[in-house]
């Protein structure tokens, strides 16, 4: 028998509807892959299981689970099934635990929600199951605080919460999305252990096509509300007969097409020369803290018409050597040059002039936005770099010509930022960084939190006006697969240094040091998990 | 991510109640504003003319809110001072916007020296309470309504500085802050062009709750006598004269007091409707 069974599931909110008859089964011991882009119901069926949808929603159909209907339980009965039988990890793992709380106490505390067993019993529990996690109290005392914890560990506390009570049914809502790629081959691997050891169902949410291939034993593709194809992954993985399957994977896999050989230019566009940037390390009640080196004597060269990657996980210290390189910040000692003339020191007017040849497209286009600003005073804001900045006719005439160039419409110039989806913002931001004609535009995660079918058309976007414009682009991100489709070179960064670099194909075929081996193997890859997978 | 819409629906029921709240307000604020408007072309009766042989008339058909013991009517006495409660209110919160404004975005946008000096200063206007100020000052230049202005005005400056610096510097750690200073924009062109309209919203919740206070503080300066001098009547001073005779002339003292309390009351629900109403938080909950 079926652990959970849905049968067409239909929910609403208000008169929108929001899932069309979703059905699916989950048997004990395996793992159900729900994949889709943003908006096509995934969590929102990861929220109707665990009874948790917004007040507001409407739902017919039967959520089956263990044998009894929960569709139509009331929130009361909810929370007995909640943490005992079905257990729930979600993206943030910092929001999901409370600062104020030990590990400990937090894990504790939903055995006590379910058992009437005493606190030592409860913290007994949470010691055996946090050691499951991998955080074995030798290591990792129960006493510790959600701040003092990486990322990948409060995921690994989340998931402990979620565990504790031994639940029949995980639901893990994009678990891995907001870790490095090595702390999440850490965390699905923990997953598939689990799954293996304790025979518990998995349902597990994400975008990532990758993720869903490593892991699961059965894949679900939603569109728009509806499940569109479903079946075990090595089948839908690798010859579906859905086109939006395909689709999707093609563009999971995309490489954008570069239609001229570029010819790198002789001369570095950017150059940074032993930078150092050094932070105020925790404040001592006595005597001078001791500073933290975020970057360590780096020197990188972005020449003329070339593509740069900047990989690394998080904390390496990318986005400080970043903030450095466009001026934002001043490194301790080194020097950034643009065009062989180097940052000054404190002078406004040079500063505006060596900014208009680099600008910056940041990874969430809608925070960098003023909510308050139309489109077109947006993209005019950087013409305030220009020397003499067009005005009237003259800067409305460039800004519909640059946002045309972004594939945007002239009429979105009066549009506000929240009019606009996802994609459509980040060439906005790309438009901005444009309007300046820059020599160079570094991209900070900027294709990473996009949908995979807008990544390509970003890509496209990016490769096409590299190709007609000439620019260089230093792309600073954590997402390997896209520095393997774009860069011609790259250089891998762990604490604050740069350990290796090379043109990128040579070092993704034959890394040298041994960290770049290390990322390099924890990438989810779809056609590698599908050929381990093979043989059994 | 995809868990935003969880917010959707919630907070149906007590909409209703804000916007009602704010629209009391607004009514009771247009009817100050209305009443001392009026008093400038026409008043019941003549404020300053005295009419010994009609004093101390409770409430009636002739003076609705009753005579004092000079004869004056309390119902012009009260639109008249509502001009000084209006306008003392006005200036002394727009002193304090205007200082403590460009203070708080200042020290938000420089750390060091220059934010410690604010802040220090800060503490210091602070530490004097606005009935203290008003007393220092009529030693100096003695008593009056410019001075009451002066002195409450002052004390709003910190109370500005602070709100808007707190306000500013979370929204110096926004991302389009960042993007405006990649564009080679500096301190102060951000702060007037990014910073200054997105606080929009939040400082005019502040002026109308300051403006509240401002009442308060003009009526108890006028009522121990450093703020409007007679014959200009004032809500404070006919609090501090129906003293005496509360216990035979209750209307006196009732009077005044309601406007007062309900000026206030009206300022209060303004701030408080408005804070909702622009919170995008709550907004969005609606």
């Amino acid at each position: 028998m079926a652990l959970l069974e849905i049968n067409d599931l239909n929910v609403s909110i208000g008169c929108t509807p929001i899932l069309n008859n979703v059905s699916l089964q989950l048997k004990a011991g395996e793992v159900l892959g729900v994949a889709g882009e943003s908006g096509s119901g995934k969590t929102m069926t990861a929220l109707a299981i665990a009874g948790l949808l917004p007040a507001s929603a409407k739902l017919t159909g039967d959520i089956v689970f263990d044998g009894t209907t929960v569709s139509d339980a009331n929130d009361k009965e909810y929370c007995k099934i909640r943490g005992r039988d079905i257990g729930i990890v979600f993206q943030e793992p910092m929001t999901a635990l409370n600062p104020v709380m030990t590990i400990g106490d937090q894990v504790a505390e939903t055995v006590r929600i379910h058992q009437s067993i005493s606190r030592r019993d409860a913290l007994q529990i949470a010691r055996e199951t946090l050691a499951i996690v991998g955080l074995s109290e030798s290591r990792f005392p129960m006493n510790r605080y959600p701040h003092n914890l990486s990322g990948g560990q409060r995921q690994r506390v989340a998931i402990a919460i979620a565990m504790a009570l031994k639940p029949k049914l995980l639901i893990a809502d994009e678990p891995t999305t907001a870790l490095d790629v090595t702390t999440q081959a850490e965390v699905l691997a923990l997953f598939r252990q689990l799954v293996k050891d304790d025979g518990i169902g998995l349902i597990l949410v994400t975008h990532d096509l990758a993720v869903i291939a490593q892991t699961a034993d059965r894949v679900a593709i939603m569109k728009a509300g509806e499940v569109v194809d479903m079946g075990p992954v090595s089948e839908i993985l690798r010859d579906s007969r859905q086109l939006y399957t395909r689709a999707l994977l093609a563009n999971t896999k995309y490489v954008p097409l570069r239609t001229t050989a570029r010819e790198v230019g002789p001369e570095p566009v950017l150059e940074a020369r032993n930078v150092v940037c050094e932070y105020a390390g925790p404040r001592k009640l006595f005597g001078k803290a001791a500073p933290f080196r975020a970057v360590d004597d780096v020197s990188l060269q972005v020449y003329a018409n070339e593509n740069v990657g900047l990989v690394g996980e998080s904390g390496c210290g990318k986005s400080t050597l970043l903030r450095t390189i466009l001026g934002l910040d001043r490194a301790q000692s080194g020097e950034i040059r643009i065009f062989g003339q180097s940052f000054p020191d404190d002078r406004q007017r040079e500063m505006k002039q060596l900014r208009q040849h680099i600008q910056v497209v940041f990874q969430d286009p809608f925070g960098t936005f003023d909510p308050r600003w139309r489109v077109r005073q947006l993209i005019a804001e950087n013409l305030y770099l220009l020397d003499a900045p067009p005005t009237g006719m003259e800067a409305r005439k460039k800004i519909d010509e640059i946002l045309e160039k972004v594939g945007l419409r002239s009429s979105d110039a009066s549009k506000f930022p929240h009019e606009f989806s996802g994609g459509q913002r980040q060439r906005i931001a790309i438009a901005r960084a444009l309007i300046t004609e820059p020599a160079i535009i570094a991209l900070d995660e900027a294709v990473s939190a996009l949908d995979v079918s807008i990544r390509a058309q970003i890509l496209d976007l990016l490769a096409d006006l590299s190709d007609r414009l000439g620019m260089s682009y230093l792309f600073v991100t954590h997402d390997l697969s896209v520095t393997r489709s774009i860069t011609d070179r790259v250089l891998v960064m762990k604490d604050g240094r740069i350990v290796e670099q090379g043109p990128t194909a040579d070092v993704f075929a034959r890394p040298a040091h041994p960290y770049t081996v290390e990322l390099l193997g924890a990438i989810p890859d779809i056609d590698r998990a599908l050929q381990s997978a093979s043989p059994e | 991510m995809t868990n935003g819409e969880i917010t959707i629906g919630q907070g149906k029921n007590t909409s209703v109640g804000m916007a009602l709240g704010l629209r009391v307000g607004f009514f009771l604020v247009v009817i100050a504003v209305a009443a001392a408007a009026v008093s400038f072309v026409w008043t019941p009766y003549d404020v300053t003319a005295i009419d010994i042989a009609s004093k101390l008339i409770p409430p009636s058909m002739q003076h609705p809110l009753g005579t004092d013991h000079f004869g004056r009517d309390i119902l012009s006495m009260i639109m008249v001072g509502a001009r000084y409660s209006l306008v003392v209110a006005l200036v002394a919160v727009s002193i304090g916007a205007g200082i403590g404004v460009p203070l708080g975005l200042l020290a938000a946008s420089r750390k060091g020296l220059i934010s410690e000096t604010v802040l220090r200063m800060n503490d210091l206007v602070f530490a004097f309470p606005s009935l203290l100020m008003a007393v220092m000052i009529t030693a100096v230049y003695g008593a009056g309504a410019i001075n009451a202005v002066t002195a409450i005005g002052i004390f709003n400056i910190p109370v500005f500085a602070r709100v808007t610096r707190g306000a500013a510097l979370s929204l110096w750690s926004r991302e389009y802050i960042l993007a405006a200073r990649v564009a080679g924009k500096g301190s102060v062109l951000i702060s007037v062009q990014h910073i200054l309209p997105n606080l929009g919203g939040l400082l005019i919740v502040q002026a109308a709750v300051q403006f509240a206070l401002a009442v308060v503080a003009e009526a108890g300066l006028s009522y121990v006598g450093l703020g409007v001098q007679p014959p200009d009547p004032s809500w404070g001073r006919m609090l501090s004269e129906a003293q005496t005779m509360i216990g035979f002339a209750p209307w006196l003292a009732i009077f005044p007091g309601l406007a007062i309390m309900l000026l206030v009351f009206g300022f209060g629900l303004i701030g408080d409707g408005l804070n909702d109403h622009l919170d995008p938080r709550i907004r969005r909950a609606r």
